[in-house]
């Protein structure tokens, strides 16, 4: 049995950073993914990373931002911590060779995002996740000695000791159908969003909710499930993102009539307010009939000077001509809100711990809660770096005060069994794939930018029956050697358990804050509703409870931009 | 909506059967990927299709395959224009009543195969990266803020990080195939991001290591096969001539593969002659036809030159006679060219559509009917 000190799940930005801080404590390290890391989903995030670097700037600006931002829902605590943290990663990240743009004095330079009252994002044209990502990797390439890479691994499971405390995960090897038991002192969860419960998104096909759910059903809470981020700047059809940099460049919206709608929603930051009011612009002038007969409205980027555009959006460029086939340097491309991010996940405190003993979780897996209600634009990439290192950190010091344990094979021969099952099923219910379609058209339907009671109520009982459909559901590939087929059947029940908990915490909140907008109660209610939802496991369901917000230097205050 | 056939390779290691064809037929828009075509068959025909993907934006490099034969990304390439490639030229569109041919789509080449469209990226890809100790080795203790650096060498590199590591280059190396130790055009595209960073304290030594290298940086024959490859536009044979300018013409590393000096006798030779001489090429490239280190190598390839004259491919007159003379217009562009006084950068990020202004500050969008080309470099 693989026994590591500290094994971490997910080899995105979180988990690499995870994994170097946590081998530089001295600890033996395990990371696992069930993609090669380079392909994970952090290189999506394009616009860039903030930091209060500049001497201008202060953290506090950049707090406030963030907690105005999450509608006030963000846990203050944590979000200073992350903005105090940020200026220090960034230059951490510069050092170890992230190819940063540089202003005309070579010093790192930085763009305008939504949402924030100063140029703080650093960026690496419009690939920073991507630059990021791969120059992370880079170290772990470098640290091969200390840190194992287990690539194109699937974790089935979490394990627990008979305290329940989490002791190690049950993963399959995608390359030869193995299952093994791996045994850890500490487990950092950093696998990511469950995007894929919609359709479109802008998520990867692997954003499938693994670690939320895995985390879930070992008892852990789940916390602002509800708040999914609909990205303003999204292309029809297929969902494919084009950067809120596009707009922190100069770009401007206009609907079908050519009328710069920002204007009335938001008079000030106009395209850069927060993408909740963004979005939630957009989709009213849709809704009211402002928009093109594709359901959209325009993003014109022909406002910023084509060499700029050239040079510092050339990913965008590319995407509008091969993905819509439209030249963004000389005409408006269509957009519309689509689905991009959930704030929720799994409970955690500033040091990345669950509730569960020896489980931690950063990145858009956990839900610190630095956004809230509403995550800024390039506070994502932040979130992840920093709360994957100091998860990582406290991990290996957890890991240094224990002996190694030793968990039951038991469970292994379970899950053995469980996924033998799944690839024996007969082909009689729904296929997998069929189930997966529905229930991310109904939630992109039912559970997006405007929602009301009735519409989650119905989404809430069609997820019970495609749960049970899931029961059944059968697949067609029976062979060892890279069963995708399985794991995507195993991935469907990650998502619906996902899917569960944003509806009813949808449902639950009954106002209207930061991403969550409820037509049947479209103001925010601060002395009814300014706490957290939490949903723990109980019976196959989701169980409601509630915790405070930590509020410390900024209370709440009508939100404007 | 219109019909495509895709036909796929299908490869079972459990079975121990030989790979095979089979034919899917999609309904879909021309204008969704061939990655969105496999992904309608596997969810509603067969779900045993093997091909890695995720982010079907042409971000994650996990779709790299053959489609027609050519490497790609399968989420970047349209069924439309992949139909088209099938047929070649002159296929019109199912909407004016023709057939759609078969798209066929495989896994990539000089890569072993795991199954169907999934290789074997850890056995070459991943083995050649590290190979270039593909991280930054910065010179001393880093400074208290950020290094100050040219804002150009950001941007610079920026070609190379564009890179995100699909393969497609690798499957199509003509270098790679001969020679299956070459280090390939992805791995030397990383070793330049670190070259051309001028926070590495380890240039010279890099440079050292892939001219000295039988298996580096000259073992590249300019085929061009990578920049078609490449869906990002990162240019690898680029970014390896790149590699041979600084280390050659900047560093003076004169390489125990004759690399350099072999480059420096072709480009003497062209100049001179216009068209390529061979007789000189090989003697001039080891300092001359009575140089002590040219004597071995032309004994050597002896018996090649008995049996060029054998065959009349040359004649003795052809190779030891010959009048120097390079047309005007070939003399033109070496002064023109050794008349600059910088070199020119083959870099998309640097220099790609800079010479345009009419858009700029952008008047109410032009409609263009023509988007940008693709691989708009070299």
């Amino acid at each position: 049995m693989p026994a590591h000190d500290v094994l971490i799940i997910g080899a995105g930005l979180a988990g690499q950073r995870a994994a170097i801080a946590a081998a530089g404590a001295g600890s033996s390290v395990a990371i696992m993914s069930k993609v090669h890391p380079v392909r994970s989903h952090s290189n999506a995030a394009a616009g860039g990373i903030n930091a209060a670097l500049n001497p201008d700037d202060s953290w506090e600006s950049h707090a406030f931002d963030t907690v105005k931002g999450s509608d006030y829902l963000g846990d203050q605590d944590a979000i200073e911590i992350m903005c105090r943290e940020a200026p220090g990663e960034v230059l951490w990240l510069e050092h170890h060779g992230v190819t940063f743009h540089r202003n005309p004095e070579g010093k790192l330079g930085t763009r305008a995002f939504g949402g924030a009252s100063a140029a703080r994002t650093y960026y690496i044209a419009d690939i920073t996740g991507q630059a990021l990502l791969h120059v992370l990797y880079e170290q772990l390439m470098k640290h091969h000695e200390t840190v194992d890479r287990y690539e194109e691994w699937f974790v089935t499971s979490l394990v627990q000791d008979e305290a329940g405390d989490c002791c190690g995960a049950i993963a399959r090897n995608i390359r030869d159908g193995a299952m093994e038991l791996f045994a850890a002192k500490s487990v950092i969860l950093a696998s990511g969003g469950a995007g894929q419960c919609f359709k479109p998104t802008t998520n990867a096909l692997i954003c499938t909710g693994d670690g939320i759910a895995q985390a879930y059903r070992i008892g852990a809470p789940l916390m602002d499930m509800e708040m999914i981020q609909y990205h303003p700047t999204t292309l029809a059809g297929n969902g494919i993102l084009i950067t809120e940099g596009a707009r922190g460049e100069g770009a401007h919206l206009y609907n079908a009539e050519g009328e710069r709608f920002m204007e009335k929603y938001a008079p000030n930051k106009l395209e850069l307010a927060s993408r909740d009011v963004v979005s939630r612009a957009e989709q009213t002038e849709i809704n009211e009939g402002r928009g093109f007969p594709d359901g959209t409205v325009s993003l014109d980027i022909t406002k910023v000077p084509r060499k700029r555009t050239l040079e510092a959006l050339r990913e965008i460029v590319n995407i509008g001509r091969d993905f819509a086939g439209v030249d963004i340097t000389r005409e408006p491309i269509h957009i519309r809100p689509g689905c991009h991010y959930i704030m929720g996940g799994i409970k955690t405190d500033v040091w990345g711990a669950t509730s569960i003993p020896g489980l931690y979780a950063a990145g858009e897996v956990a839900c610190v809660s630095v956004h809230g209600g509403n995550r800024l634009g390039a506070n994502s990439l932040l979130d992840t770096l920093i709360f994957g290192r100091r998860s990582g950190e406290h991990a290996a010091h957890r890991a240094r005060q224990m002996a190694m344990p030793s968990p039951s094979a038991a469970s292994l021969k379970d899950e053995r069994r469980a996924i033998d099952s799944i690839i024996a099923r007969e082909h009689g219910g729904r296929r997998v794939s069929e189930i997966k379609d529905e229930l991310g058209t109904m939630m992109n339907e039912r559970c997006a930018v405007f929602r009301d009671e009735e519409g989650l109520v119905f989404a809430r009982e069609m997820i019970q029956r495609l749960k049970e459909e899931a029961q059944t559901a059968w697949i067609d590939d029976r062979g060892t050697v890279f069963n995708q087929d399985v794991l995507g059947a195993i991935e469907l029940g990650y998502m619906l358990d996902c899917a569960e908990c944003i509806v009813v915490a949808a449902l639950e909140r009954r106002e209207s804050r930061g991403a969550q907008f409820r037509l049947d109660y479209p103001q925010r209610d601060d002395d009814e509703w300014l706490k957290h939802i939490d949903l723990t496991m109980n019976g196959g369901g989701p169980e409601i409870s509630y915790s405070d917000v930590t509020i410390t230097k900024w209370e709440p205050v009508e939100r404007t931009y | 909506m219109a019909e495509f056939t895709l036909k796929i390779r299908r490869y079972t290691p459990e079975t121990g059967e030989a790979a095979y064809w089979q034919e899917y037929k999609v309904d879909l828009d021309g204008k969704r990927s061939v990655l969105d075509g496999i992904l309608q068959a596997k969810d509603r025909e067969d779900g045993s299709i093997g091909i890695r993907c995720s982010c079907r934006a042409a971000i994650c490099g996990s779709c790299g395959v053959r489609i027609n034969g050519r490497p790609a990304l399968a989420c970047h390439t349209h069924l439309d224009e992949a139909a088209k490639t099938a047929m070649g030229a002159g296929w019109n569109p199912p909407d004016q009543g023709q057939q759609t041919p078969a798209i066929t789509v495989e896994p990539m080449g000089n890569f072993p195969v795991v199954k169907d469209l999934i290789v074997d990226m850890d056995a070459v890809h991943w083995k050649k990266i590290q190979r270039v100790t593909p991280w930054l080795i910065p010179a001393g203790e880093p400074p208290e803020r950020e290094y100050i650096v040219p804002p150009e060498s950001m941007i610079d590199v920026t070609q190379s990080m564009a890179c995100i590591q699909c393969g497609a280059c690798v499957s199509d190396c003509l270098s790679m195939e001969v020679d299956p130790l070459f280090i390939g055009p992805a791995a030397l595209a990383k070793a330049y991001r670190f070259v051309g960073d001028p926070r590495d304290g380890k240039r010279y030594e890099r440079l050292k290591d892939l001219s000295e290298d039988h298996h580096g940086i000259y073992d590249c024959t300019h085929c061009f096969n990578c920049i078609e490859a490449c869906p990002k536009g990162v240019a690898p044979m680029s970014q390896i001539m790149r590699l041979r300018r600084i280390a050659g013409d900047d560093e003076q590393i004169v390489d125990r593969n004759n690399g350099h000096r072999h480059e420096m006798a072709f480009v003497k030779n062209i100049e001179r002659n216009g068209l390529l001489h061979e007789a000189d090429l090989l003697p001039d490239s080891y300092g001359g036809k009575f140089h002590p280190r040219a004597v071995p190598e032309l004994l050597d390839s002896l018996p090649v030159v008995l049996r060029a004259l054998q065959r009349g491919k040359v004649t003795p007159g052809k190779a030891l006679r010959h009048s120097h003379k390079a047309p005007q217009d070939v003399k033109r562009i070496f002064k023109h060219v050794h008349d600059k006084t910088e070199r020119y950068e083959l870099n998309l990020y640097v220099t790609g559509y800079e010479d345009e202004e009419e858009a700029a500050g952008g008047g109410e969008g032009v409609p263009s009917s023509s988007p940008p080309e693709r691989s708009p470099n070299v």
